[in-house]
This record gives structure tokens, C-alpha cells and sequence, in this order.
């Protein structure tokens, strides 16, 4: 168990953004959020999986919705103790901590929130290792958790809890009622007892996000290449670097879907890098030849500074480093590319781990 | 009878005036150091521009003035009003309470009165709660007497400004009709803390913004000038002086703005890189279709983040008084260190003491400035590479403003772009245009009168093309309420960003509108 506060906060906002692939929301809302909490109640309690008892009742918990929504219609903070009281009545438990489903974006930020008001402490685990735009992507959901009781909550007081038949069902319904509370909502899913949480989740995400953060923070400092940091850090690959000449974007069944276009410098001078994203970023290709894609994590740090850029904030000119990081082995599993690769997002591509990508095309 | 008008422009170090014919001719200009006060420099130069015209006084027809008033009272924390803030939209948005990331010097001065009141609207325009109106009266009455200016934000008012709206009106109605009422839709775009803080500085501003036009009219007044006023605003375009009081935040960052309208102007290119070379800094901006391209990273004030519109703009420490230092074996920094305002007296041109990168252009033979016999004696070698050393810094940063390889022409302005040589990377011609050293006032006569909206549109109500109808009928509307000839207003500006995981296919849309000033003959 550690305390942490202010510092801590930002270090894991910054790496969390970088997790984040592009996507997972405005970082900067989220990040604040965390720090007014801490300062209204204190440090937060970061535990470990394996401090958890068996039987203790864990709630991974975070937004639903449109980014949008979230940076002009912040959350009261208070949504989700109504949740709890009806998550604890429904399973007749008192909760004993939360925890991230998704450590890429706002929503590394918001069980920290969560944290400080209740007093509880949260797990250093996720449920993705990056970001991912549907209820079903978790590796919860790949070990066999159902996402039900799913409790959806707003600001106004409106509590709903699911009961649905399979987790494709749970991000069905969970969204429509997200949408008529606003388009933002909090969400507490695939509650899990504390065996459970520690055979299927991904352990000391936060701590990862800390340390990419840390990293960039400490790079500046010392006047060093922060790329450089990240990827030792994150054992990632340079895949690209070069400056942002087109940004295509359109909206698709609610989904910001587009293309970005990196035209390279030295060494990648006389090349061009397209990216395709659905918000989070999720195939890379140069001269036809796909160098990174989902789930394997496609980041977008500052050529300077080393700091993410969102999809949301490239822009043409944007001098940028693109990264490739492998994704947790359990993504690599059959049901783990069913569930989130490329396929699954539409793309006509086979997935093959970054690592070999990098190695093959030399 | 001839119809002129007088341009002035405050910038860090110099403040400068131009007269102009109604053929937009300059006809006359100087320079005057900028004062402390901002406003005695500007009596300065306009008296100073007027005398040396020779024009009557009577001819001179409209008067526009980019100043940087605001942003000093902003930076300094000066002569700001006492204000209170309104948020509507409690109980959602508690997590991030109003001033949460504003500096402490600042938040200490301006949010010694803060509410939250219920209310606001969803992106879709259903109200989250009825405004508490009760609530509303009840704040004013506390309010009464202790505050001349109010800032009130509510959820979602880029879609529905109606809780903004009736606040304004509850405020007024209590507190009177003198009370200025900031309402965050008529200032900012999406994004509630940007915005917020965006309508807490205008608020804060409404003084300061009446003193600078006071002083300006009585200026000209006192020249017996009896001239239509008009302020820069950070677009590049103008706004009557009712508008400026209303909304002076809108002059912020027209300074740089107006040195790259007046270089595209002067250069008669509409797309441009512009190179202003002053006494201590290099800024380089970029024009698309003769207006400068916006930043669109979120801008911030004093140390406060606010979601402007500002020109984006790539600075390097590099100007007229930049001062060289050579070290053993012929090492060297290039500032960022710079002499300013006092080149006339350090520089080694002028029997001073300090190398400037004005002494370094002069020895090379790029510039007739002061007594070339004092930098005879330099290294030649040494300071070509130093020169070159100097440029690639420049060149690095007009790369970064380009948006392809293409080679663009490049227009230089500022006082010190003879530092910059004729031919640069990357540029596919350089253009010195004549008066390069008044742009900015120039660029501040010149402009025109804007108007722009900036809404979330639901495109599935009314289908897109009568959306987009509908956003540029009301950006029209709005530049002719400030002013802009109605039958020459054109649409400058639009874009549209879709905004993802909402129905109903929300977009956002910004339009600008502008046109000459009506009355022209």
C-alpha cells in the first residue's frame, strides 16, 4: 500500500495519456478532478492486487460517453455513491475498493476521484492496458467476468443497474442510457471479488502509467530526449517521426473515424505514415507495409517535449514521434484479436505483434 | 473631399501610426516609444503622425487602435473590476469547482464571489435542471453594491444560451442596468473551464476597456479629430467601441495579429509566411486567405488556460538588440539576452559597448546603420558564421509554421528584418514591401469588421446544408450589427469539427463573417 498525491496525479495523467493511444478522453479535465479531490480529502491508497482478501468486493469504475460531453459537463463527483448503495444492496456486500477498467485516458484518473471522496482505496490494476472505445474490450471480459450488475449514474441522481445476458449486451444497453443522461455518464462494471481480480486483470497499470509519466517529466528536467525515455520505459518502438501534413475525420455511427497523414523527416525522409483511428489510434502503415496495429498500442508523443498528443489535438505541423508498444500477451490470444483486432474495427489486416513487424521489415 | 483614417498600434517597444488615404495609401507614419502608461505613447504618435500629414484634422474619418491595455492588466493583475462569477449547471460540474486551475494571485482578486446555481442544458438542448431563478434573485441581492461586473457561465450554453440569457436579465434587474453582464456563449466556444475563465477575464476587463477608449476619444478630441473609433481584435478584424466594452478580451494578441494582416497587405500576398523582426524577439505567422491562421491549441492568459482564438504564432529569440557573446575558441550564444529599447546607445554601431545582431548585419554589409568604421575591426569569418548560425534558427521556425514542402513567399516587416537576408529556405521569394517597419499599424487601419458564431449543431434537425445556412445567415447578421457594410460582407471562415459518441450527429460549427466598414463610398 502507498499513499499518493499531487504529483503522483500528474505523473500518471501524463502516462496515461500516452496509454491512452489517442484516444480515452481530454486528460486534462480528468487530471484535475483528481487533484481538487485530493485536496478535499486527502491522499489516496493505492493498493496491489494481491493485498486484496479473496472475498473483497471490487468495483471498476469510470466514464461512458462522449469526450465532449465530459470537458463541457464535468461530473458532480458525487454519481457514484448512489451507485454503491444500490451495488451493495443488489449483492448484499460492502464494497471494499475500486479500481480502473481502462488505465488509457480520463479514466485513469476518475477511480482516483472515486478514491479520495469515498475513502477507499484503488487497486493498481486494469482491465485494458490502454484505451478502447467498447464495454466488451476488457481482458476481464476474456477471463470470463461479466460485465453485469453494470450500474449507470448521473449527475442528477439517476441510478440504472443492468442485468444483461452477455457483455455485448451490457455495452448495448449501458450506452443508450449513458445518451439520455446526457451523453455522460459514470459506470461501474464487471465487479469482482479480490480472487477474481487477481487472475484477471492487469496488474500495476497505474504504477506503468507513473513511471511513462514520471519519465517525460524527469526527461525535461534534465534536458534529455524524452522519446527516448518513454520508449525505454515502455519497451516501445520509434515506428515513425515526421510532421503532420492531413488530418481527415468524420463522424460514423458516433465514432470519430479518420486518417492521418505524417510526412517524414530524417530518418524517415522522402516517407509517408498514414494512421488510421476510431478515436484511440489503431493501424499504422508506411509504403504499404502496416508497421503497428491493434491491440497493440499506436502512440503520438511531441517530437520535442515527449509529451502525448491526443487525436483530438493533432494538427497540420505537428512535429510528432509515433510509437508502438506491444499490447499484454493476453490480448494476443484468439478470443483477445476476436475482441479487438483489427478485424474486429474493420480493417483488412492479420494481426502480427509489433515486435515482429519492426524486426520483418528492415 | 478626401476621407482618411489613422491607424495605431501598440507594440512592446515602439508604438506606431499611420495615416491612410481612403485608397488605404500610407500617407504618413511614425514611431513613438511605447510608455508605461500605453496611453501617453499613444497621444504621442497620433499627434506626432498628424502634424507631420499635414491633413486637417476634420478629414480624418475613422481612427482604429490595436492595443495591448488588456493584456497588461491581465498579465500585471492591474485595474481589474471586482467581480462575481455565476456557474449554472450545479449539481454537474461540482468535480471541478470555478478559478480550479487559475493562478492564486489572480483567483485571490476575482473570485472572492463565486455560485453555483442549478440549471444548464445537455448537448442536445434538454435543460439538466430549470434554472433556479430563486436562487438567481437571491445572489443578486447579496451582490448589490459590492460588484460593477458579473461573469455567468452555464452548461452547454454554446447550444442553449437561454440560462445565460435570463441570468443577465435577473442581474440587471436587481443590480441595475449599468451592471456588465459577461454571458460565456457570446465569448468562448466548447470546453466549460476554458470558457469560463475566458468570460471571467472579460469581465474583469470591462474597466480597464472603458478607460483605454475614453482616453483614445479624448486623445483625438484634443487634435479636434471627430473620427469613427475602432478597436483590433484578436482575429484581425475590428470592433466598434460599444463592442470593445463589452467585450474586451477580444483585443488580447491583436498586436501580433495586426503586423501579419498589414504584412499581407502591404506585400499583396493573401497567403504568406510573415517574418516581424523586433528588438528582441522574431515572430513568425502564417496567413491563409489574408487572415492569420489560428492556433488551435488552448491559449493561455496571464498564466490562465482560456479557448481563444489566437494567431498561431512560433517566436524565437532572435531581434535587432540580440546580444552576441563570443567565447574562447571562437564559441558563441546568440541572445536571448537583448539590449531593446536601447540599441541607440549599446549597440557598438552607435559608440556603444554591446555586439548586437544589429552591429553583425551592419559589419557584414546587410545594413546602412549607424557608423559601419566601429564593427570594421570584427572577424569576418566568425561572424558570417555566426550570421548563418543566426538564419538557420529562422528558417528551423518558418519550417514548422509550413504545412507542405511547397515553397511559400515569405514577407519580412518589423524594424529589424534587414537582419534577415533576400533569400531564406524553404521560401520562394522574400518580399521587404515598403513601410515594413509599420505594419502593425497598418494592418490595425485596414481591417475589417467581423462577426462570428461558434455553436454545436444538431446536423440530423435540419439537415446539413440548412445548418450551415443558418450558421452563416447569423455570422452575417452579427459582423453587420458591428458595423461591416452589408452589401460587401463575405463569409471568411467556417469549419466544422463532428463530435464523436454523440447522437443526432452533433458538429461543431464556426463561421466568420467580415466585411469593409459600411459608410465607405
Amino acid at each position: 500500500m502507498r499513499e499518493i498525491g499531487r504529483q503522483e496525479i500528474e505523473d500518471i495523467a501524463m502516462g496515461a495519456t500516452v496509454l491512452g493511444t489517442g484516444g480515452g478522453g481530454d486528460p486534462y479535465i480528468g487530471k484535475l478532478m483528481a487533484l481538487q479531490a485530493v485536496e478535499e480529502f486527502g491522499p489516496i491508497q493505492v493498493i496491489s492486487a494481491d493485498e486484496l482478501d479473496d472475498d473483497a468486493l471490487v468495483v471498476p469504475c469510470g466514464m461512458q460517453g462522449a469526450p465532449t460531453v465530459l470537458i463541457e459537463k464535468p461530473p458532480s463527483g458525487k454519481e457514484m455513491f448512489a451507485s454503491f448503495e444500490t451495488i451493495e444492496s443488489f449483492l448484499g456486500k460492502k464494497v471494499s475498493a475500486v479500481m480502473p477498467f481502462e488505465v488509457g485516458g480520463v479514466n485513469s484518473m476518475l477511480p482516483l476521484v472515486l478514491a479520495a471522496s469515498m475513502r477507499l482505496p484503488v487497486v493498481d490494476a486494469d482491465g485494458m492496458g490502454r484505451a478502447f472505445p467498447e464495454v466488451q474490450m476488457e481482458v476481464f471480459s476474456l477471463n470470463g467476468v461479466s460485465a453485469s450488475p453494470m450500474v449507470v449514474s448521473d449527475e442528477k441522481g439517476n441510478t440504472a443497474l443492468f442485468q444483461a445476458i452477455d457483455n455485448v449486451w451490457a455495452e448495448r444497453l449501458s450506452r443508450k442510457a449513458t445518451i439520455q443522461m446526457g451523453a455522460s455518464a459514470m459506470i461501474a462494471c464487471y465487479i469482482m471479488n479480490g480472487s477474481e481480480v487477481k487472475t484477471s486483470s492487469l496488474h500495476h497499470t497505474l504504477t506503468f502509467a507513473e513511471e511513462i509519466g514520471r519519465s517525460i517529466r524527469i526527461a525535461k528536467t534534465n534536458n534529455e530526449d524524452a522519446v527516448k525515455k518513454v520508449l525505454e520505459v515502455t519497451r516501445g518502438f520509434e515506428l515513425f517521426r515526421g510532421k503532420v501534413i492531413d488530418i481527415n475525420r468524420k463522424t460514423d455511427g458516433g465514432f470519430a473515424k479518420g486518417v492521418a497523414t505524417i510526412e517524414g523527416v530524417d530518418p524517415f525522409t522522402e516517407e509517408t505514415l498514414t494512421i488510421n483511428f476510431q478515436n484511440e489510434l489503431l493501424l499504422a502503415k508506411s509504403g504499404g507495409r502496416v508497421l503497428c496495429m491493434t491491440p497493440d498500442l499506436i502512440s503520438v508523443l511531441d517530437m520535442e517535449t515527449g509529451r502525448p498528443i491526443t487525436t483530438e489535438g493533432l494538427r497540420y505541423g505537428s512535429r510528432c514521434v509515433v510509437i508502438g508498444i506491444p499490447c499484454n500477451e493476453q490480448w494476443r490470444t484468439e478470443k483477445g484479436i476476436a475482441t479487438a483486432g483489427p478485424g474486429y474495427f474493420g480493417y483488412d489486416a492479420d494481426y502480427v505483434p509489433v515486435e515482429n513487424l519492426i524486426r520483418g521489415g528492415e | 473631399m478626401s476621407v482618411y483614417r489613422i491607424g495605431i498600434d501598440v507594440g512592446g517597444t515602439n508604438t506606431d501610426a499611420v495615416i491612410l488615404d481612403q485608397n488605404y495609401q500610407v500617407i504618413e507614419r511614425t514611431k513613438s516609444p511605447t510608455t508605461e502608461d500605453v496611453s501617453s505613447g499613444i497621444y504621442n504618435a497620433m499627434r506626432d503622425v498628424l502634424r507631420q500629414s499635414n491633413i486637417p484634422a476634420s478629414q480624418i474619418k475613422y481612427a482604429m487602435l490595436g492595443t495591448t491595455h488588456c493584456t497588461n492588466a491581465i498579465v500585471e493583475r492591474k485595474r481589474l473590476n471586482a467581480i462575481a462569477v455565476i456557474r449554472i449547471g450545479a449539481p454537474a460540474t461540482l468535480s471541478v469547482k470555478p478559478f480550479i486551475d487559475v493562478p492564486k494571485d489572480l483567483s485571490e482578486k476575482l473570485g472572492r464571489y463565486v455560485y453555483l446555481i442549478q440549471g444548464g442544458h445537455e448537448f442536445d438542448g434538454r435543460e439538466i435542471f430549470p434554472l433556479d431563478e430563486d436562487e438567481l434573485y437571491k445572489t443578486a441581492h447579496q451582490l448589490k453594491g459590492f460588484v460593477d461586473s458579473v461573469a455567468v457561465t452555464s452548461v452547454f450554453s454554446p447550444v442553449s444560451d437561454e440560462h445565460e440569457k435570463r441570468a443577465r436579465e435577473i442581474l440587471k434587474e436587481v443590480m441595475g442596468d449599468n451592471l456588465a453582464v459577461s454571458i460565456s456563449s457570446e465569448i468562448g466556444s466548447v470546453g466549460l473551464l476554458e470558457r469560463e475563465n475566458a468570460t471571467i477575464l472579460n469581465a474583469a476587463l470591462v474597466k480597464v476597456a472603458k478607460t483605454t477608449v475614453n482616453g483614445f476619444v479624448s486623445a483625438l478630441e484634443k487634435e479636434d479629430i471627430d473620427a469613427e473609433v475602432f478597436l483590433g481584435q484578436n482575429d484581425g478584424t475590428l470592433m466598434s467601441v460599444d463592442y470593445a466594452v463589452r467585450f474586451p478580451i477580444l483585443t488580447i494578441a491583436c498586436g501580433p495579429t495586426n503586423s501579419l494582416r498589414g504584412a499581407s497587405y502591404l506585400a499583396g500576398y493573401s497567403d504568406c509566411i510573415v517574418i516581424d523582426v523586433g528588438g528582441t524577439t522574431t515572430d513568425i505567422g502564417v496567413l491563409n486567405g489574408s487572415f492569420p491562421r489560428e492556433s488551435s491549441l488552448a491559449v493561455e492568459i496571464g498564466g490562465v488556460r482560456t479557448n481563444f482564438r489566437m494567431p498561431d504564432l512560433v517566436s524565437v529569440g532572435i531581434g535587432g538588440g540580440t546580444v552576441i557573446k563570443v567565447h574562447e575558441n571562437n564559441k558563441f550564444t546568440i541572445g536571448p539576452e537583448s539590449v531593446g529599447y536601447r540599441l541607440p546607445e549599446k549597440a557598438l554601431v552607435f559608440g556603444g559597448d554591446t555586439l548586437t545582431a544589429t552591429d553583425l548585419a551592419v559589419a557584414l554589409g546587410k545594413a546602412e546603420i549607424g557608423d559601419p568604421s566601429k564593427v570594421a575591426h570584427l572577424d569576418r569569418d566568425l561572424l558570417k558564421k555566426i550570421y548563418e548560425t543566426m538564419i538557420s534558427h529562422v528558417e528551423a521556425a518558418v519550417d514548422r509554421m509550413k504545412t507542405s514542402p511547397e515553397p511559400v513567399p515569405v514577407v519580412l516587416v518589423g524594424g529589424g528584418s534587414v537582419l534577415i537576408p533576400n533569400e531564406l529556405k524553404g521560401a520562394s521569394e522574400v518580399i521587404r514591401p515598403k513601410n515594413y517597419g509599420v505594419a502593425n499599424a497598418i494592418g490595425a487601419a485596414i481591417s475589417q469588421i467581423s462577426g462570428q458564431i461558434e455553436k454545436i449543431f444538431l446536423l440530423d434537425e435540419l439537415g446539413r446544408e440548412k445548418t450551415m445556412e443558418l450558421a452563416k445567415k447569423s455570422a452575417v447578421e452579427k459582423a453587420i450589427k458591428a458595423g461591416a457594410d452589408p452589401d460587401r460582407c463575405g463569409i471568411v471562415d467556417i469549419e466544422d469539427i463532428p463530435l464523436s459518441y454523440i447522437p443526432g450527429n452533433a458538429t461543431r460549427i464556426r463561421v466568420k463573417a467580415a466585411g469593409p466598414l459600411a459608410l465607405e463610398r
